[in-house]
């Protein structure tokens, strides 16, 4: 009797987590696109990657929440930040001046991409997303992450680390060219 | 665990694609556009690890991890670009950056 509330107040608590962090995901992504100062967007994109990462350990992913904060939140949008302040303020009001067909086109492309995914999931995989499994315990845990990075995956982990860098040998030399401007 | 239904997780992350396409359509700042473009692909992350966790397969948390490793090294590129525009003086406006002229 006891273990069958104590069960259904676990399962009420993670509603409860899961409808906060739902929220304010998807709260922080209206945020970032339509704040017209780009540093308050990238501020926003903050919430939604800490909200993202509550409901990875929803998803019991814990390294994968950690990975996001460190990279995203510590890494990409610190960068982002820096870029920002370099460049300096170029605000944009995204929703003034009435609708334009521009606005409307995206709206409606925007829209369409929706409905084409909630479609498509909902086609291919509507009767089999019902049920919730029971992983292990060591699902998710960093070191089962990198015993099936290292042994299973070792080929994407490699090809990954080459990606990286390429991309910030490419980062310096976009940064460094110092050709005269012809502008 | 209890809880939500993965359908709630991947109704979600269909929301956050959705919020971040638009974000790609409508904005005109190349540095929103990125932002966005990171939102685009945290909905994919969401919908890879709430799958991976459904069908008891690590490899979505693999391929989450490969995906944030690729979105930190286009977010090195793209803002290498936005500096290197900055630096000729050219505007950020996407609209105004239809010619890959140097």
């Amino acid at each position: 009797m006891s273990g069958v509330v104590v069960a259904s107040a676990g399962n009420a608590l993670v509603w409860v987590v899961w409808v906060v962090a739902a929220f304010s995901c998807v709260g922080s992504a209206v945020a970032v696109i339509s704040f017209s100062n780009p540093f308050f967007s990238a501020l926003a994109l903050i919430g939604n990657l800490g909200s993202l990462a509550v409901m990875y350990l929803l998803l019991s992913a814990e390294f994968v929440a950690a990975a996001q904060v460190l990279v995203y939140a510590g890494a990409v949008v610190v960068m982002f930040l820096f870029v920002i302040a370099y460049v300096g303020p170029r605000r944009e009001t995204p929703w003034s001046g009435g609708p334009s067909w521009q606005t409307f086109g995206a709206v409606l492309a925007a829209g369409a991409l929706l409905v084409e995914i909630v479609v498509a999931v909902g086609m291919q995989a509507s009767g089999s997303l019902k049920h919730d499994g029971h992983v292990g315990a060591t699902f998710g845990t960093p070191s089962w992450i990198g015993r099936v990075f290292l042994v299973d995956h070792l080929l994407a982990f490699e090809i990954t680390s080459v990606v990286l860098l390429i991309a910030a040998v490419g980062g310096v030399i976009l940064g460094s060219h110092t050709k005269r401007a012809t502008v | 665990m209890a809880g939500p239904d993965v359908a709630w997780y991947v109704a979600t992350a269909a929301v956050l694609f959705g919020i971040g396409a638009l974000g790609v359509l409508i904005r005109r700042n190349t540095l929103v556009v990125l932002l966005s473009l990171e939102l685009m692909l945290n909905a994919g992350n969401l919908a890879l690890i709430a799958l991976s966790r459904h069908w008891h397969n690590g490899a979505g948390q693999i391929f989450a991890l490969a995906v944030m490793a690729v979105a930190a090294s286009e977010v090195c590129v793209g803002l290498g670009l936005v500096v290197a525009l900055n630096r000729r003086n050219l505007s950020l406006d996407v609209d105004t950056l239809s010619e890959l002229k140097g």
